[in-house]
Parts: C-alpha cells; structure tokens; sequence
C-alpha cells in the first residue's frame, strides 16, 4: 500500500499473477513440510478403508484359507438382512442419542456454572478434567465394579433396590453404559460450549435485563442462538464418537444380552471368528454411517466443521 | 449486582455436585484396590481395612512373571514414541498452515478433520490382514502406525491454533538486531512455540495412552500389548479369585499420575482442547 515501503528484506504477497519465484519456493517448502503428516495420515486410512471395500466382495475367511474368492455383494446381503445387524444397529443409535442429549444438557449446565460462578471456577474446571485424564476401560471398570451387585455400593444407596442385578437385563446394563460414557466425556462437551459461551458480549445480557427479560428468556434468546454453531460442532463430534461406542460395552457386558454395537459386532466378525470378508462388510457399513450423520449435521443443520476441531 | 446467600448456597451445591460426580469413580477405584480380597463384598465405599496386598499383586514376580509391569512398560514406551513423531510431523505441517501460502492448504486441514471423524473399527481388519503378512502383527509399531495417524489430526488442529497465535515479526527483529536465522528461531520462536507444542503433546499422549479398540486387535502377547488391553485380559491370582482387586489396583496405578499430570497442566489442557473451536 505504501509507497516508502520500510526496510523489510521480504516483501509480503504482491507477487505477479504468474508465481513468482519466491512464492514457487514457498509453495515447494509447504508442501515439502506437510508431505510426512499427510502421508502418516493416509497410511492407516486411506489405504486400508479401500482394502477394506475390496475385502468385503470376497469371502475371506481365515479359519477356511483355502475357500475364498470374489463374491460381489452377498457379504452385505448376509450381514443386511440379519437381526444381529439390526439389533446392533439400533442400540449403537440409541446409545448414542440418549448420551449425547445427556451430554448436552448436563455439559451446558456445566459450562454455564464454569461461566456464571461467583467462586470455585477453578475447582470445577480442574474436577471436569478428570474423567478426560482417565482411560476409558479403567472408567468402565470402576462403574461396573460400582453397579455390580455383589462388589457394588450403588445397590447399598437409599432409594435404589438392594437386589438389583444391573447388568442381568438389556436396558439396565444400558443404563450404566450410558452413564459411563456420560461421565467420560461430558466434560469435553462442557469445555467446547464454555468457549463458544465466552464470545458472547455481555452487554447483550445487560441490555436484556434493563428491557426486563428473565433469566430464562435470556438463555433461550440470547445463548442459544449465538451458541448455535459452537453446540453444532460440540455436538457433531459427540455424535461420531458416541456412534463408535466400544470400549465401555467390551468391558462391562462383551455385547452379552443383546447389548452389542455396531463397533463390537465389526470385532466379533473380525478378530474374534476371523471372517475378513463378513466383517469388513460391516465397517465399510460403519463407515458410510458415519459418512451420512457428518453429511447430515454439515447440509441439514448447517454446522460449520471448518470451524471446528478434531475430538480429544 | 447484589450477591444474597440464598446465591451461595445454590452455587456451593452446583459446585459440589460437579466434583463430587467428576471424583466418585476415581476414589471408588481406589477404596477397592485397597480393600482385602474378604471385604470385596462388603458393599461399602469406604473401606473398613487397608490392605496393599493388590499392589503387591501386581509388581510380584519381577518382570517376567508380573501380569502388570509389561504391558506398562508397553503402554509408556509407546505412548511417548507416537507423541515425539506425532509432534515433530504436526509440527512441520501446522508451520506451513500457518504461515505459509500454498494451494492445499485448506484441503489439508479439510482431510485431518476428515480422519478425525473416520470410525477406527474399518481399519481394523484391514491392518489385521496387513499387519499379519508385514510382521508388524503384535509389535510396538505395529500400534505406533495407526496411533500416529489417528493423532496427528488432533495435533495438527492445536498447533496450527498455537502458532497462528504466535508474533512472527519477532524473527525478523531479532535478525535485524544482528541474529543469525537459526539463532532467531532458536532463541524468540522456539521459546514462544514450545507451550503450544507441549499442550499438543499431552494431548496426544493421553490419546494413546486411552485407546482400546487397536489394543486388542493388533496385540497378541505381552511383547506389545498395553494396559487397557491387558487389564480387559486380567485373570485372578487362581482361577476361582476374581481379579476385581487386580485391575482396581492396576487401574489406580495407571490413573493417578496422569490426573495428576492434567491437574498441574490444566490451563494447557483446557486451551488445547478448545484451540480452534471458536474463531477470535
């Protein structure tokens, strides 16, 4: 812009439209310095997501090595017309939204005490931090070790019947898959909306309270709305992870009473009886899932992904 | 704004109801990794005894015979080589992000958010079947692979936000005021850097350090199998002893230095983990 331009060795971007040298070196050395992370990134799953498509045309068993050959769709026929599918597939979504609406409430709630507190901002933000510090199999185990009727204190609570066998039924041993996972990873989702929650300007607030809103009316028409893209995003990635729920249900009941997911079921399939062809079949099935609620939160609700950052 | 009492007490009980929940897990693990095998059932969280004896459980035997120490050693030494490749590889790449101009840049950006989302279980046959025919099958780099993809995204995302953060000028100054370039970026970017590195780095570390699914697929032994995978694996000391106290001890074992680790670094954390989440 200036004429007298100050004594800078290196003058920003006003390279001619044909690349000039200086910019051609700047794209090599880019490129030359993100070529080692993109390649360790489409090592483990560029590569083998398509020779997981591949797999699952085949019948590969590796019990039986000498059957096999390719066999066109009939591993998805076989796993899409099974109940074992289907019973999988809806406790995996069921998992999913009744923890991820959990999650929301409870990690708003949270975020809002985090935001809003008069003292004791720091012990709720060092408290929320622990259940992220904590292995997900090692939380599965306290809970069940917790629930369990013969080891367990929950049954001694007030309230609750001392007999209780909580993972002797399909919707009880959800009840405290549910809650493990709720535990582990609310405080992820607390920390995402508690940022989204700092941008607002407060004198918004101030401005609602002189015009006389409640502090209900408030949170409805002023936090809601402008968290909206922050509770997108918090959600999107909640949703994804919740939908690969593994580790707390291999632990606390192996899939046992109908209590498998998706996940446990492409587990099964593949390291446990060994038939590449079938179980591939499921992850590619797992896959496109996954495809299709990213592509649902991104064109349906509008959630602006490029803004928003991978889960920890 | 006028602050009553009946204020004090509702966000004491808030308060109270976040740490209790966030801690009740934790100290539940380590009120049964203490109790004697005969109070195990006594239902009670408190124990009424002390006993070390599933500590002692665990480390016996020395290195050979624990059931604990070499998947420890496994979970660690595998842990902290992913988190040295993963950073130095991130941190290549979210220099060029930010500050470099090429095209590909948001490709790049759009493909580690992709990865962050792709679900990890339709890998896993595949690695298996590759893994098995490489010899990569139950070794330290056979899980160092798909640790490493899987964390980089994450990694890229927090430096990219850390370094975009960053007063680049500074470089420049310094080697006006006389600085060779290396000594610029050794002595104003490096210091500047090495926060955003280090958040990067815990994150990554507690990411391999959580993760299952790979554990139990790609590991066969105690020459590579980590400790959640060898805790789902725990067996009694006979066959007709649970192994409840085993794993709570284990467990605590395995917890307690990192919570303690993400308590002194909370600040860290809490940025890292919310880096890029919301455009300033």
């Amino acid at each position: 812009m200036t004429v007298n331009a100050p004594a800078n060795p290196a003058p920003p971007e006003a390279a001619p439209k044909g690349a000039s040298s200086r910019t051609r070196s700047e794209r090599k050395l880019a490129w030359m310095l993100c070529a080692p992370a993109v390649v360790a990134m489409l090592l483990v799953t560029a590569y083998p997501i398509v020779y997981a498509v591949i797999l699952s045309l085949q019948d590969v068993d590796l019990r039986f090595p000498d059957e096999g050959g390719f066999v066109g769709l009939s591993n998805y026929t076989a796993v899409l017309t099974s109940d074992l599918w289907w019973t999988d597939f809806f406790n995996t979504v069921f998992i999913m939204v009744i923890s991820v609406a959990i999650e929301l409430v409870l990690g708003m709630a949270i975020a809002l005490v985090m935001y809003r507190a008069i003292f004791g901002r720091g012990v709720v933000r060092t408290s929320v931090l622990i259940p992220y510090g904590i292995i997900t199999v090692v939380a599965a185990f306290a809970w069940q070790f917790a629930f369990a009727p013969e080891t367990g204190f929950v049954n001694n609570l007030p309230l609750i019947p001392d007999e209780k066998d909580w993972f002797g039924g399909r919707f009880s041993s959800f009840a405290v898959i549910i809650m493990a996972e709720v535990w582990k990873t609310t405080p992820f989702m607390a920390l995402l909306l508690l940022a989204g929650l700092v941008t607002i300007d407060s004198q918004l607030y101030e401005a609602a309270r002189v015009d006389g809103a409640t502090a209900w009316q408030r949170f409805t028409r002023i936090t809601l709305p402008l968290m909206k893209p922050a509770i997108l995003v918090a959600l999107l990635f909640r949703t994804l992870d919740a939908f690969r729920v593994f580790d707390t249900i291999f632990i606390m009941t192996r899939g046992a009473l109908d209590t498998e997911s998706v996940s446990i079921l492409g587990y099964n399939q593949l390291i446990s009886r060994l038939n590449l062809g079938l179980g591939s079949a499921v992850s590619v099935l797992i896959f496109l899932c996954v495809f299709l609620i990213a592509f649902i939160f991104v064109r349906g609700f509008g959630a602006k992904v490029e803004e928003g950052r991978p889960g920890g | 704004m006028e602050r009553s009492s009946r204020d004090y007490a509702l966000w004491t009980i808030a308060i109270a109801l976040v740490v209790i929940f966030a801690l009740i897990p934790v100290l539940w693990l380590i009120s049964i990794s203490l109790k004697p095998p005969e109070a195990l059932t006594d239902q009670k969280f408190i124990p009424a005894d002390i006993s070390f004896d599933n500590y002692k459980s665990l480390f016996e035997g020395g290195i050979d015979d624990s059931p604990f120490i070499k998947p420890l050693i496994n979970s660690i030494g595998i842990a902290l080589i992913t988190t040295a490749i993963s950073i130095v590889l991130a941190s290549f790449c979210a220099y060029a992000i930010a500050r470099l101009e090429f095209p590909g840049k948001r490709v790049i950006l759009a493909g580690a958010l992709a990865i962050a989302m792709f679900p990890p279980i339709s890998t896993v046959g595949p690695l298996f079947d590759m893994w098995r025919a490489l010899g990569l099958y139950d070794t330290w780099l056979g899980l160092i692979i798909p640790y490493l993809t899987f964390s980089l995204p994450l990694a890229i995302y927090v430096l990219v936000a850390f370094f975009r953060e960053i007063p680049w000028e500074l470089e420049q100054a310094a080697q006006v005021d006389g600085a060779t370039p290396f000594q610029a970026f050794t002595k104003v970017i490096v210091p500047l850097a090495a926060p955003g590195v280090f958040t990067a780095a815990i994150l990554v570390f507690i990411f391999c350090w959580n993760d299952f699914l790979f554990a139990i697929s790609l590991t066969s032994s105690d020459a590579s199998r980590t400790v959640p995978a060898a805790l789902a694996f725990f067996t009694g000391e006979s066959s007709f002893t649970a192994p409840t106290g085993s794993i709570a001890a284990a467990a605590v074992v395995v917890t307690v230095p990192i919570i303690i680790f993400v308590l002194i670094f909370q600040r860290r954390i809490v940025a890292g983990l919310t880096a890029g989440a919301v455009k300033g």
